[in-house]
């Protein structure tokens, strides 16, 4: 058994705040309290006196396996060079630095006290190739949301009016890709961009279906409840990145109905203004929206100044900022009947109007929305910054005087075209558990994470907290327990471990429609298209339904 | 009995629909490959490595494979500045095993890219590549160029299975207008609409040309002279391109090894980011090996780079050149080798190849080679995607897994490099 005696617990599911509370191990599994007061020799105890205890991060929403990643590391060796990572006895080497090597996501999140990642969007032709990269991310355990929204069996059913057809084939695509949610980016856009073009508006057509990204998202919405997935549908939303683009983001929302949706990185959807010029904040409208339903979670895509790689099956989008960044890489790829991606190296600045006014954006979303339930901490990694920047936003959350140090030193647009200055708020410890840990856990359907009730998983982080030293309190964390086993002691890996890959078992399987279609217009042979047991060798299934 | 839907491991098209038929352990017909296809996988045991090898006295003699994996793990640890080459043609797991073994022992790594499409990575290192599945272009593509390569004969099932004459949804030969630009008339020149025919070492001037025509400058009148093409037949090129719904570049090594090198595959790149200005625009390299794309990405996500790495500081470091295989051979650098699937003897410089017979080597590879003959360890291995499974990427990024039909009384190459990395441990505990 191994105890964890004297800390200060942060679990907010089981309403635990900073109680001192002692947790037991066992099996990997947290357990009740012994009945007889133990001596035995061969129990670990951790002394975490002075120290607080959470659940192990769970990060809902990050770009860390699959073809895209992987393009943009081969694509960025300026990268990697300026920070570089050696091997030790126990860990292997690799390269940063936006686009961490798989061995090193896996280090570096485990550093930090995360224990599961969700890598946010696999084409589903490639997701053998996002579980291949899953399996050499070590440490931690992980899943692979799978991209729809633009998919020819998607929009050909819809089209159609065929709502068991689709149903039938989201649930057979889950089950060949062994995903764990449906993605939906840009609904229709990505179709769109094959030909060059894109969709503006909820009720663009796609072109030669006819169908819009309302009706898109309005199906796969319906699909998911009805095949009962963990999670809802994950959106990007239409007009991402685009001035005025909150009202797009408010008619998504009105659109679904009250069914659950979770919008991605909407910070990167809440903006006003009607051009760059007039580009401003609409941070308030947004929050207020989601304050006032209950069907609507997000997470934020906080910008990080410094180095970026946007990447995104959003290609328009990539087309757009592949202009705007004024610089020489663009990489697009167009996937075959399902989806497409772009990539371009981006340099969030302090001193440009438009990414001050995106950081103070995000902020602003996090201190707007009541309920910490609603909203969890991303950087949409590497797309607004890389994720071991999260104890800096911490920081600007915990502490007004940080942010408000950081807000003056920035272009003075974003005091003028935001209400970040005016926003007293400053969260708690629990606050800050809740969106990093309980509220992304609970997001996405995951009942052992997120939790230290008896029976969550014994993946814990402690931390020595230090009020005048937040960000480093959480850059390295003191212990990082997976399993039940401390793989990480004083901020180092102490320890080789494999996490576990999640996904969900479905309703739905191949019929001839889709055997033909495959024939007919895929490259690959249907026998060849769904991922064999050997790329999950260390798994967790998700039964949706009962035989 | 008859296996379906096996992809065939011999060139980067990867086509995954070969029927082969297997009695008692044996291959005896073969449906739906090409001809390559056919003839490597009926005589993929023909000049086969019977046995583990060392050389002793100057021959190579038959040992157990302990005998052999001890002594490669010893020549690997008592050299300074190994180097591992190969990998390009054996599956993902043998790939990223070799990795690992290369950063144990602070060794450089690389792969076939550095003397065919090297310039393709190092142009996408530059300026990006907009690009797509081989599916994508068979159900959109309407206008098809291929530039330096000729696909007809190197990769033989490509023009009709995903390219020139592929059905797709939205598109199919009566709707695609088909270019080949080459410095001869090929097989695929002969299928295509249009020929161009273009002077020597020239690609980079007629890229540039294009480029700037279709920005609206006009096409010089002495283009002729200078890249052997008539101005007419560019501005109808510079037409179609620019009014193609979806168009597509394919390109080989007439454009990555000819004079220009990756100037030419990053202006080509160019050339196809410009035209997005316009209309959608593809380009894609003509892999030739069937797994380049497969070292490519393990190596990238492991280690950031995708060939020519050095782990002697130990951690990866990346330069083309500096660390890739003929060079440093030609410079005379590495003091041993460690072959897997290739045979560098016969098909290196000159230079390298007499280096590489002075230094201890290690070949990994089924069938005997001019590189086996030089080697101080042979050690046979089950064949990638016939007598082992394993992970491959076609030319196009798309992940398959290879299919075992026959077995093999040898391990696949990644049991072997497993096996070399334990005794190579316990070796290091040793000293
Ligand atoms: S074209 Fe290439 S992959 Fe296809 S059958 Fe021929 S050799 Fe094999
Ligand atoms: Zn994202």
């Amino acid at each position: 058994m191994m105890i964890i005696k004297g800390g200060k617990v942060y679990d907010p599911i089981n309403k635990i705040d900073g109680e001192i509370i002692d947790i037991y191990i066992e099996n990997g599994k947290v357990v009740e309290e012994p009945m007889n007061e133990r001596n035995n020799n061969e129990d670990i105890i951790i002394d975490a006196k002075g120290m607080i205890v959470m659940p192990g991060g769970v990060d809902i929403h990050a770009h860390i396996a699959g073809p895209k990643v992987t393009k943009a590391r081969v694509m960025c060796p300026d990268d990697h060079r300026k920070d570089v990572v050696r091997k030790t006895k126990i860990t292997r080497s690799g390269t940063g630095y936006t686009i961490p090597t798989t061995f090193v996501t896996g280090y570096r999140y485990a550093k930090l006290g995360y224990t599961f990642v969700a890598e946010a969007a696999s084409p589903p032709i490639a997701t053998r190739h996002t579980h291949e990269e899953l399996n050499d991310i070590p440490l931690i355990d992980k899943t692979a949301y799978i991209v729809m929204g633009s998919n020819h069996f998607v929009l050909d059913n819809i089209k159609n009016n065929n709502f068991d057809g689709l149903k039938n084939y989201v649930g057979f695509l889950l089950n060949a890709t062994k995903g764990y949610a449906i993605k939906i980016v840009n609904p229709g856009g990505v179709e769109n961009w094959k030909w060059g073009k894109n969709v503006n508006s909820l009720d663009d057509p796609v072109i030669n279906y006819g169908v819009t990204p309302r009706e898109i998202l309005q199906n796969l919405a319906k699909v998911r409840r009805e095949l009962n997935l963990p999670h809802a549908i994950h959106v990007h939303c239409n007009n991402l990145g685009s001035p005025g683009n909150f009202k797009t983001t408010l008619e998504t929302i009105d659109a679904l109905k009250g069914e659950p949706i979770h919008i991605t990185h909407i910070q990167f959807n809440s903006y006003a203004g009607d051009g760059w010029a007039s580009f401003a904040s609409a941070a308030s409208e947004i929050s207020n929206k989601i304050n006032s339903c209950d069907n609507v979670t997000v997470d934020v895509g906080q910008v990080i100044f410094g180095p970026a790689t946007t990447m995104t099956a959003d290609g328009p989008w990539q087309h757009t900022v592949y202009k705007l960044s004024h610089q020489n890489k663009w990489a697009n790829v167009d996937a075959e009947m399902e989806t497409g991606a772009g990539i371009v190296p981006y340099v969030f600045k302090e001193n440009n109007a438009v990414n001050a006014i995106q950081w103070a954006i995000g902020l602003e979303i996090l201190l707007l929305i009541k309920d910490p339930f609603k909203v969890c901490l991303t950087t949409d990694h590497p797309n607004a910054g890389p994720f071991y920047y999260y104890p800096n936003v911490v920081e600007y959350l915990m502490s007004k005087k940080k942010r408000d140090e950081m807000l003056n030193k920035i272009n003075a647009k974003a005091k003028e075209k935001t209400t970040l200055v005016d926003l007293d708020r400053e969260y708690t410890l629990q606050e800050i558990a809740t969106i990093t840990r309980a509220a992304t856990a609970k997001i996405m359907g995951l009942k052992n994470k997120g939790h230290l009730g008896i029976g969550a998983d014994a993946d814990i982080a402690i931390y020595k907290f230090d009020e005048n030293n937040i960000a480093n309190s959480f850059s390295s964390a003191k212990y990082v327990i997976k399993d039940g086993k401390i793989v990480v002691k004083d901020g180092e890996i102490v320890r080789n471990h494999i996490g576990r890959t999640y996904y969900v078992k479905v309703k739905g399987e191949a019929n001839d429609e889709i055997k033909e279609a495959f024939a007919n217009y895929y490259s690959v042979s249907f026998e060849n298209y769904a991922v064999q047991d050997v790329y999950v060798p260390k798994k967790e299934i998700i039964e949706c339904y009962k035989e | 009995m008859e296996i379906k839907n096996v992809p065939c491991p011999f060139c980067g098209s990867l086509c995954d629909d070969i029927i082969v038929n297997v009695e008692n352990n044996e291959i005896k017909s073969v449906k739906n490959g090409c001809g390559i296809s056919i003839t490597k996988f009926m005589k993929h045991h023909v000049n086969a490595v019977k046995s583990p090898m060392l050389k002793k006295e100057g021959n190579l003699v038959d040992v157990s494979i302990d005998e052999a994996i001890d002594k490669a793990a010893e020549i690997l640890k008592n050299a300074n500045y190994p180097l591992i080459f190969g990998l390009s043609t054996t599956e993902c797991e043998a790939q990223s095993k070799a990795l690992e073994l290369a950063e144990l022992i602070g060794a450089t790594i690389d792969q076939l890219p550095s003397v065919c499409h090297g310039p393709s990575i190092m142009a996408l290192q530059s300026v990006g590549q907009t690009t797509a599945t081989l599916g994508e272009i068979k159900n959109r593509a309407d206008m098809v160029i291929f530039w330096g390569c000729n696909p007809i004969e190197a990769h033989p099932r490509f023009f009709n299975r995903y390219s020139g004459a592929a059905k797709g949804m939205w598109s199919d030969r009566s709707k695609r207008y088909i270019v080949t630009i080459d410095m001869r008339e090929t097989s695929t020149a002969k299928k295509s609409d249009k020929f161009i025919k273009i002077s020597h070492g020239k690609d980079y001037e007629l890229i540039s040309i294009i480029r700037a025509a279709i920005k609206g400058q006009g096409i010089p009148d002495n283009v002729e002279e200078i890249t052997g093409v008539k101005k007419e037949d560019l501005e109808n090129l510079t037409n179609r391109m620019k009014n193609a719904k979806y168009g597509v570049v394919f390109y080989g090594m007439g454009l990555t090894q000819s004079f220009g090198k990756e100037l030419n595959t990053d202006n080509a790149i160019s050339l196809v980011k410009d035209l997005n200005e316009w209309t959608k625009f593809s380009i894609i390299p003509m892999l030739g090996h069937y797994n380049v794309a497969g070292a490519v990405h393990v190596w990238g996500w492991q280690s950031g780079y995708p060939f020519s790495i050095n782990f002697a500081l130990q951690y990866p470091r990346y330069n083309p050149g500096e660390f890739s295989a003929t060079q440093m051979l030609v410079r005379k650098e590495c003091d041993a080798a460690l072959i897997v699937a290739t045979d560098p003897v016969a098909h290196f410089p000159n230079e390298a190849a007499r280096h590489l017979a002075g230094i201890p080597v290690i070949t990994i590879d089924p069938k005997f080679s001019l590189t086996a003959l030089i080697s101080e360890v042979v050690i046979p291995c089950a064949t990638a995607g016939i007598e082992a499974e394993g992970t491959a990427y076609r030319m196009d990024g798309i992940p398959l897994r290879l299919k075992k039909v026959v077995n093999s009384e040898f391990p696949p190459d990644r049991e072997i490099l497993e096996r070399i990395i334990e005794r190579l441990k316990e070796k290091m505990k040793e000293q």
